[in-house]
Formats: C-alpha cells, structure tokens, sequence
C-alpha cells in the first residue's frame, strides 16, 4: 500500500510561507492520523515542550511515587529472596515453573507489541504509526527488562547467573547449547540488546532537537551528549534512514524468533499441554495481542494528560483496536486447536490435561481466559466500539489480565497434573509471588514515569516529516 | 553575522530556506553550478537532498551484511566447538554436530551482530559522535532542529569565492549566515 494513501487530509491548503495543514472536514469513518493545523514549529514546540517546559505536575509525582513505592516493594521482596530462597514461593513440585515463570512470559509477550509497530509498520508504510512508536518501544524496553529479571531471580542462586553465558571458565564447562533455555537466554539478551540500539537510534534526531530548544545549561550539556553532535545533513540523514530501516528489518524476523523460542521452552519439554508444536506461532499471536492492548492502556490515558489527542488520534486507537480483534481471535483460533489436538492425539495424557484445565480446580481460570481473551475483544467488531474510549480502555485492561491468566493456565495448570497421580500437588501462590508480580508492575511504570517526563514520549522529527508528506498530498 | 571576512579564516556560508522544496532547488542550483564541497542541513530526512547534492548511496548495507555474516558465523562456530570439539557429550547416540538445535543461536547471533554493525556502522560513517562544530556558533542553526532548512558551501570548494558565492546564494534566499571555523 502507498505511504500516500493513508491518512488523507482533504481540503489542506498551503498558507503562505509556513507548510500549514488549515482545518479539514474530515470525512466520517477515517479520523486523520495527524490532525489538521499542525508545521514543523507547532509539532517539534508541542511534543518537546512536554520535556523541557511543562511543570512537572502533582499527578505526574503522584503516580511516580506509587510506581516508585510498588517497585521498592519488588526490591524488599526481591532482598528476602535471596537471603531466604526461593522456598518463600509458592513453587514447589511438581510446580516447579510458577508465578516467576508466568510473569516473564506475560512481560516479554508485551514487550513484543513495541518491535512490532516500530518495525513491522515501518516496514509495511502505515505511517499512523509515527505517533505511538517511540512510547511503545520504550515500552517494549521496560517490559523486557521486567521480562529479564524473573528467570535471573527464579534461578535459586542469581549470582551465578553468568553460568549461563558462554564464557573461557576453569571449570571447563559449556552451557547447553541444544537446551531451548540456553536459546532463551540469547533470544531475549539480544532482543533487548536490539531494542535498545532501535530506540536510541530513534532518539538521536530528538535528542538534537531538545538541545536546540532548552535554556537549561544542564539540559543543553545532557542531551547534546545524547544526541552525539547530530546535524541533520543531508549525507547524516541518507546513511540514518538506510540504518533505520535495516534495523526494522532486522528486528522483525527477531520478534518472531524470541516468543517462538519462548514456546519452544514449552514445546521441547514433555509435559503434557506443553509437548505439542504449534507452541511457537500461538505464543507470537498472544505476544502481540498481549502488546497492543499494553500500549492501549498506556496511551489513552497519556493522550488526554498531556494533550496529544492531535497526534495520538481516535484512528490509531481504531487501528490498535482491529490489531486486537484480530489477534484475539487467532487466540481463540488457538484454543479452539489445542483441544482439538488433545482430542485428536489418542493421548490420554494430553486429553485429561485439556479436560482438567476446563473443568479441573483450576477451571476458574480457564473460563475467565476465554472471557477476557475471545469474548471481550469481539466488542471490536463494532466501530462505535473502537472509538469509544472508556470501552477501549477497559478492553484492554481486560485483555491483559487474560493474557496473565493465559499463563497461567500454561505453566501451573499443565504442571500441577502430570503423568502420575500420586505426585499431584495444588498449587497456592504466597504473598511474596504477588509481591514479585505487583512490584514488577512498579518497576514497569517507575521506568515509563521518568521516560514521559525526561524524553519525547512521540517521534518529533518523523511528525515533522509526517507534516510535510501530509501537506504535500493536498 | 559579524564583520565580512576573508574567506581563509571562514568555514563556509550557510544559506537559510524555508521549505523543503527551497532548499532542494538551492542544492540542485548549487551542484548545477559547480559547488561539490556543501552540505544540506533539514529538520528530517528529505527525499532526492542527497542525490541532489551528489552524494553518493551509503554503504551501510554492507557493513550490515558483514556484521550478520560474521556474528553468524561466530555463533556457529562456537556451538561447533563447544559441542563436537570442546565438550562432547553423547545423549542418547544423537550426532555431536547437532545442527537444527544450533539454528536459534546461530540466527540471534547474525542479527545482533547485523545491529551492532547498523547502528555503530551509522554513527561511524556520519563521524559521530562529534559534539562540536562549526555550524553550532551560528545561533539561526539551531533552526535545523526544527523548522529551516539550510544549505552550507564549504570554503574548501574550489569553486568557492566570498563575494561570488554569496552573491549565489542571496539569489535564493536572502539570509546567508557566515560560518566561523
């Protein structure tokens, strides 16, 4: 599809010397991506204002300091830990993989909504994309850094946690390279290696402009090292894009790749309900399902505090929401597969594990996830829908508990029920398990608070250049 | 900008546009003329500047594809060694050169050296990063960043003559800034 096709601007007029979008009647059912009435001056002011002038307000500290408090909580929990063992979970045999496991599959998975519309979009020229794509990379860093830190801490003895690394040691000794675990560690140390490079390369444009436009000494001696000397010339800016896009090339097949390898953690082992190979792809649908619903969350409220309602507009939330109806029902789609090859196998094993985990004492959950993940998400087949935004708030929150309990349902459930009755076991998660779970949360959002408020929550030089191919249509 | 110089103790004159456009008809005018020692400086990318200048295409794909080549072929090289050299170990008779199971490896390895070389490749082929420069002593360039477009011959031009170059460019636009070294 054309770059020039999307986000049409009827009724754009040039005002004289300023590349000035005039007031357009929008035509019902496709909102703009950018509203109308914005140049280059008025975009680069908004966004970089949000840094460099805005107050930071009482609700900004307010959700900073609840952030701050759930992430200490994450560290006093995490300080217990290690000086008790991993004995104050609730993981035991034969659940041996519990919470901790539960969350680094829930944060990676949304992690992976960040490559995909930075990338992924990139690739494909849907330019809606230019307003979200910062927040939701950096969305995908913070999440993989929550990601990270559940197997290092569910390890038993985290300070050997390089053991896990190839490295020249006196012991002689490799790491299982045909180990899906040892894939894991490459998968997600690359992943957030990559995601890191992306994002900071997106940011050097920026970090030129906010040096260009603070007062603040400090500011000016911070973000000009940011932005490493950038000029914008021309021969700069032709090896950036070449780079930029090779990168969204790159990290492509690489999103793919980390959730498959994730699954393959699944699908390697024998348990039942694991042991099946179509693991890989139902956990890359579920990441993005799981990812665009995070951004969602995240997004609306970010829009209407700091008034980025003209470039965050009701079409990405629209295009967001079709993402989830989509996903959500290539999950549905999964589950719909996983009970038929339960069925289909012959295997007594596979089918009473796809029994217990509707029926079984955990069935709540069961029931809940179809609610939250194949139910839910079909509001979106209406359009009034997708454009509702208290409906898309709640959805998405809805879609992200379901995911968690995804899982869930995944990990324990498959666990506590195995091959031999006599070794069944419930399994109760204790308070540390959610201390670990909430906390993360608070690590996630301590992350995302200083990011709103330190650097460009949305691209300013792609809304600039999104300024001019807009204006050039008319 | 300051008291007319001689153009030795001058890095170039910088040309301030309003428009995308303006500043790529200046840059073909330019080449068109002679000039080759120049620069375009936009607040984003903009398409056709650099051929416009005649600037030849980047060669950051290669590199690119010379970090994937050897950050794959370090990973497998590595597995190989680690398990057929190194440490092998039979499980179960399966062949020590186990190479399916190397894939994942091998493929996140290419990638990430593919990045690294990208992204460093980028900022190397740019000189970056490089905090000072001439062109930061010019107050109007901070505009760069945001909404003017400049075009900057460079005294090193051969072609380059104070009076007659900015004669050139006044016929453009009428704000050309002197650069300082």
């Amino acid at each position: 599809m054309s770059r020039r096709k999307r986000g049409k601007h009827p009724n754009v007029t040039h005002q004289n010397d300023t590349s000035t979008l005039s007031s357009a009647s929008v035509p019902l059912g496709s909102p703009p991506v950018l509203e109308p009435g914005h140049t280059f001056a008025s975009v680069t002011d908004k966004i970089s204002s949000i840094v460099l002038t805005r107050k930071t307000s009482r609700g900004w500290i307010f959700g900073f300091a609840v952030s701050f408090t759930l992430m200490m909580a994450f560290m006093y929990a995490t300080a217990y830990l290690f000086a008790r063992g991993i004995g104050i979970w609730g993981t035991t045999i034969p659940v041996g993989w519990a919470f901790p496991i539960v969350n680094f599959v829930w944060w990676i998975g949304i992690g992976h909504a960040g490559t995909l519309i930075s990338a992924v979009l990139l690739l494909l020229h849907q330019e809606w994309r230019t307003s979200i794509n910062r927040f939701a990379e950096a969305m995908t860093l913070f999440a993989v850094s929550c990601a990270g830190l559940f197997p290092l801490i569910h390890m038993g003895r985290p300070w050997v946690f390089y053991w896990m690394l190839p490295y020249p040691n006196t012991m002689d000794l490799w790491p299982n390279f045909r180990s899906p675990l040892v894939w894991d560690v490459f998968a997600v140390s690359t992943y957030f290696t990559v995601s890191i490079l992306f994002w900071y390369m997106g940011l050097i444009p920026d970090m030129a402009t906010l040096r260009d436009r603070t007062k603040s000494r400090i500011g000016q001696i911070v973000y000009g090292m940011m932005a490493l000397g950038w000029r914008g010339s021309a021969a700069h800016w032709q090896r950036y894009e070449v780079a930029y896009l090779l990168m969204a090339g790159l990290a492509t097949p690489l999103v793919v790749s980390v959730h498959s390898i994730v699954g393959m953690d699944f699908a390697s082992g024998i348990v039942p309900g694991w042991h099946t190979a179509f693991s890989p792809p139902f956990f890359v649908a579920g990441a993005i399902f799981s990812g665009f619903a995070m951004v969602m969350t995240l997004m609306i409220p970010l829009r209407s505090i700091y008034g980025l309602e003209d470039f965050v507009t009701l079409r990405h939330l629209d295009n967001m929401a079709k993402v989830i109806l989509a996903t959500g029902s290539m999950m549905f789609y999964g589950y719909s597969a996983e009970l038929f090859f339960a069925y289909y196998s012959g295997n007594e094993y596979e089918r009473y594990v796809a029994i217990n985990r509707i029926l079984g004492p955990y069935g709540w959950s069961y029931w809940a996830l179809i609610a939250c993940n194949v139910l839910v998400p079909q509001l979106f087949w209406s359009e009034r829908m997708r454009r509702n935004i208290p409906v898309l708030f709640a959805v998405s929150l809805i879609v992200n508990v379901g995911m968690w309990l995804e899982r869930f349902i995944i990990v324990i459930v498959s666990l506590h029920r195995d091959f031999l009755p006599s070794s069944w076991r419930m399994y109760y998660p204790t308070v540390w398990d959610f201390t670990h779970l909430i906390g993360s949360i608070g690590l996630f959002f301590t992350l995302l608070f200083l990011f709103v408020r330190l650097l460009p929550v949305i691209s300013i030089f792609e809304l600039r250049s999104l300024v001019h191919e807009t204006d050039e249509e008319a | 900008m300051g008291l007319p110089t001689s153009p030795e103790s001058l890095y170039g004159l910088l040309a301030e546009f309003e428009q995308p456009d303006d500043v790529l008809e200046a840059a073909r005018k330019a080449y068109a003329a002679g000039y080759r020692q120049m620069n375009a400086y936009t607040p984003f990318s903009v398409e056709g500047l650099s051929q416009a200048l005649g600037q030849k295409p980047t060669r950051l794909p290669w590199l690119v594809l010379l970090g994937g080549i050897v950050g794959g072929g370090a990973a497998y090289f590595m597995l190989y060694y680690a398990c057929v050299i190194s440490y092998p170990l039979n499980v179960g008779g399966r062949p020590l050169h186990s190479w399916p199971s190397f894939i994942p490896i091998t493929f996140e390895m290419t990638v990430l050296g593919a990045a690294f070389a990208a992204f460093f490749g980028m900022l190397a082929l740019n000189g970056l990063p490089h905090p000072n420069h001439p062109l930061f002593e010019v107050p109007a360039f901070s505009l760069a960043s945001r909404n003017r477009f400049f075009l900057c011959i460079q005294v090193r031009d051969p072609l380059f003559q104070l009076e007659q170059t900015r004669r050139f460019l006044e016929g453009m636009t009428p704000r050309v800034h002197e650069v300082q070294p």
